[in-house]
């Protein structure tokens, strides 16, 4: 591995961490789409910042990125509430029409430099290590790593700070604002971080990427945990793990990275989706049939214990007549009868059942709770 | 006048043009349910997810006609909104975060298909990079053709299915209650939907295609409450920016297609915004303003009418600084009084000093039975 290699992947862990830190509280706030949104909208101002001050690595950018940023929020929030055009629509509006204003600002005005339209929304993390940051001649290494790292840590320092505050806001919005923590403040600050971010992602993995890292390491810790702290740490990790892996496959198939670190993350949900503990298909169709047969097992000795001893229980407590009456396949009450009767719930006489100690104790117990 | 000649002689114009403005009729047709649905970022997922179809079409086919890429296109839509549909309701993840993850993994799968065949030594490649952001000037008249089929039979569709696809998207439970299948016309109309966007793509380019559906339904709801009226509408403006924007975009080498006809449709949703007679924000809030006024002017008639019951003369005269006080707001009486006196209804007898006249009196009168009944 060269030092670039090193550099590179450096830059996406750094990257990618930044992004699950706000992206964790967007996809829980339900404005997962806002990522799609900012990360867009940020061009126009990037653009307008660099037309100023004529440089692709001056901090002005970012400020400019954020201001656009935050300028779509504000917009979204408008249209929202002049009622004539719904949230989903509203976001759907403004940010092509602002992403388009940079894109045409490109095309018409810079055409030349090194900002170029496929790059804007791809990102080129390959070129990180070229752009380098030198100090009287002292190689300290590339830019977008100290930018990146930069804002990173002031998002994080932020969620640290805010983190009671943040939780609150999230998870019950109401409260918040009556005990007085400015739900409304928290939302700009956490959007304006959001934009900065982006800004800076931007120029490392492309618009789109800023989507997938902000959204799917979180939506895959969302599956795995019930915990907000541990929520945030599992979305770094994921991330962090998807920015290495994604390099590696990009640089065996020698394709994009920013597009493989979106296919490995993709991948990783999907792992997650199926195999998730508790929230996952698997363990919840797993779930869903012991319910089924635990169920059962209650009717079972439920359906006993009501007939025990009375004149009717030569009819009812009979093997056959369970498909009848529970309306039960002949396989599954079979397995269902074998099954209690290894678990000394019931004892079986020919084709009569009977309840033992144990089945009559948990058919009460049932029949109470 | 030169342009229209010119739009008229020209080949590759007309070429442009027909096809523009077939993407933005389509699109606004879909686009009007897509956005009655809440379902206006599901198209932005769609179009994101249909880049790698158009790269995998183009890799296992070797071949660039506008039917094969278009097919691929809706297939890796369609399986995105199928992929949104199974993850919302298998997980508790919520439709945003599913939406967004969907776009941005498909799109990135995308870009490593394409990066991929760029890298293959086959000149045939070029050209597929204009999937991002649209080039209007590369339509020809295969791919009008081909997008005229697809759209055709999608408007045809929907035209069949009309009266299903309405109840759907305004009364599903209704819908749900006269056994209409309620899933299949869902299925039906999201894939309407995408085929709407796959039409668009090679123009107006995956990033951006979504403006194209959400924006001339935004504006056409503005002015109409119908729904045959609106996608009427949506069709007219998704056609009349598309038109608008591909023409500027080809003028001019330095504007690219899908952004300037973004820019050009947006226009027309924002005047819509502003202007539409029944919702628009200038109007209502011309409205509210008179209203307001109307609303001071018959207080300050009733105020007056009051003051002139404590006097055994109807047609007394009240000074200015009464009604103020009356009033209990600092605003002006002189603007309202001197409204009332144009309809006749008061009368300044001499320095700030107002009274009824006969016609004030009956109309104080008509307000006061008005506002008891």
């Amino acid at each position: 591995m060269t030092g670039f290699q090193l550099e590179i992947q450096l830059t996406a862990i750094i990257v990618a961490a930044a992004c699950a830190l706000p992206g964790t509280f967007l996809v829980l706030r339900r404005m997962a789409m806002m990522s799609d949104a900012i990360s867009h909208a940020v061009l126009p101002g990037i653009v307008v910042a660099f037309f100023l001050t004529g440089n692709l690595s001056s901090p002005l950018l970012i400020v400019g990125g954020t201001a656009t940023g935050l300028l779509t929020v504000v917009l979204v929030e408008a249209m929202r509430r002049t009622r004539l055009v719904r949230e989903d629509a509203a976001i759907g509006l403004v940010f092509p029409a602002l992403f388009s204003i940079g894109v045409i600002l490109i095309a018409r005005f810079a055409g030349d430099v090194h900002l170029d339209i496929d790059a804007v929304l791809l990102g080129e993390l390959a070129f990180v290590p070229f752009d380098r940051w030198v100090v009287a001649g002292v190689d300290l290494g590339p830019v977008g790593l100290y930018a990146t790292g930069v804002v990173g840590a002031i998002t994080g320092l932020f969620i640290a700070l805010f983190y009671k505050e943040l939780k609150l806001a999230t998870f019950d919005a109401a409260l918040c604002a009556m005990l007085g923590f400015m739900p409304t403040m928290l939302h700009y600050a956490l959007m304006g971080l959001v934009s900065a971010t982006a800004v800076v992602a931007f120029d490392a993995v492309g618009a789109i990427l800023v989507i997938a890292l902000m959204v799917g390491p979180p939506a895959a810790a969302y599956l795995l945990t019930d915990h907000l702290h541990r929520m945030i740490g599992l979305s770094i990790g994921l991330g962090a793990t998807a920015a290495v892996a994604g390099y590696w496959v990009a640089h065996v198939l020698d394709a994009s990275i920013a597009g493989s670190m979106a296919s490995i993350i993709g991948l990783e949900f999907a792992l997650v989706f199926a195999f998730a503990p508790h929230q996952g298909l698997f363990s919840s169709w797993h779930r869903r049939r012991l319910q089924r047969w635990e169920f059962a097992r209650k009717m079972l000795v439920i359906h006993l214990l009501q007939h025990e001893g009375r004149p009717e229980a030569v009819r009812e407590c009979r093997v056959d007549h369970l498909q009848d009456h529970l309306q039960w396949e002949r396989e599954f009450a079979g397995h269902l009868i074998r099954q209690s009767e290894l678990q000394g719930l019931i004892t079986r006489e020919g084709v009569y059942l009977h309840l033992t100690a144990k089945g009559r104790s948990i058919a009460q117990e049932a029949m109470v709770s | 006048m030169d342009f229209i000649t010119a739009l008229l002689e020209d080949y590759t114009l007309r070429t442009v043009a027909l096809g523009t403005a077939l993407l933005g009729a389509v699109s606004g047709a879909l686009g009007s349910f897509a956005v009655l649905r809440r379902q206006s970022l599901l198209g932005d997922a769609i179009s994101h997810a249909a880049l790698p179809g158009i790269g995998l079409a183009f890799l296992i086919t070797g071949s660039k006609y506008p039917l094969i890429l278009m097919i691929g296109a809706a297939l890796t839509g369609w399986l995105a909104t199928a992929a949104v549909m199974v993850v919302t309701s298998r997980s508790r993840i919520k439709y945003d975060s599913a939406l967004g993850l969907v776009l941005s993994v498909f799109f990135g799968l995308g870009l490593v298909v394409l990066t991929f065949i760029q890298k293959l030594p086959d000149a045939r490649q070029a050209g597929l990079d204009a999937f991002l952001f649209g080039q209007a000037a590369s339509l020809i008249e295969r791919d009008v053709v081909t997008m005229a089929f697809l759209g055709g039979v999608a408007l045809l569709l929907l035209l069949v299915l009309w009266k299903e696809f309405k109840l759907l998207s305004f009364d599903l439970e209704f819908a749900q209650s006269l056994f209409l299948p309620v899933r299949a016309l869902d299925l039906m109309l999201t894939t309407l939907l995408v085929m709407a966007i796959v039409i668009g793509l090679q123009t107006v380019g995956v990033v951006l295609m979504s403006a194209l559906i959400v924006a001339p339904a935004a504006a056409a709801r503005q002015w109409t409450d119908r729904l045959g009226i609106m996608v009427a509408l949506s069709m007219i403006i998704g056609a009349g920016a598309g038109v608008a924007g591909s023409l500027l975009s080809t003028e001019s080498s330095r504007l690219p297609t899908g952004p300037t006809i973004v820019l050009c449709v947006t226009a027309v949703m924002v005047v819509s915004l502003m202007v539409s007679p029944a919702r628009g924000i200038l109007w209502c809030r011309l409205r509210r303003r008179h209203r307001n006024r109307q609303l001071r002017q018959e207080a300050l008639l009733l105020d007056l009418y009051a003051l002139a019951g404590q006097h055994r003369d109807r047609f007394h005269a009240h000074d200015e600084s009464v009604l103020i006080i009356m009033r209990a707001t600092r605003a002006s009486v002189r603007k309202p009084l001197t409204a009332l006196a144009e309809r006749g209804w008061v009368r300044s007898s001499g320095l700030a000093k107002w009274s009824l006249t006969q016609a004030g009196v009956e109309e104080s009168q008509r307000l006061m039975r008005e506002r008891a009944s």
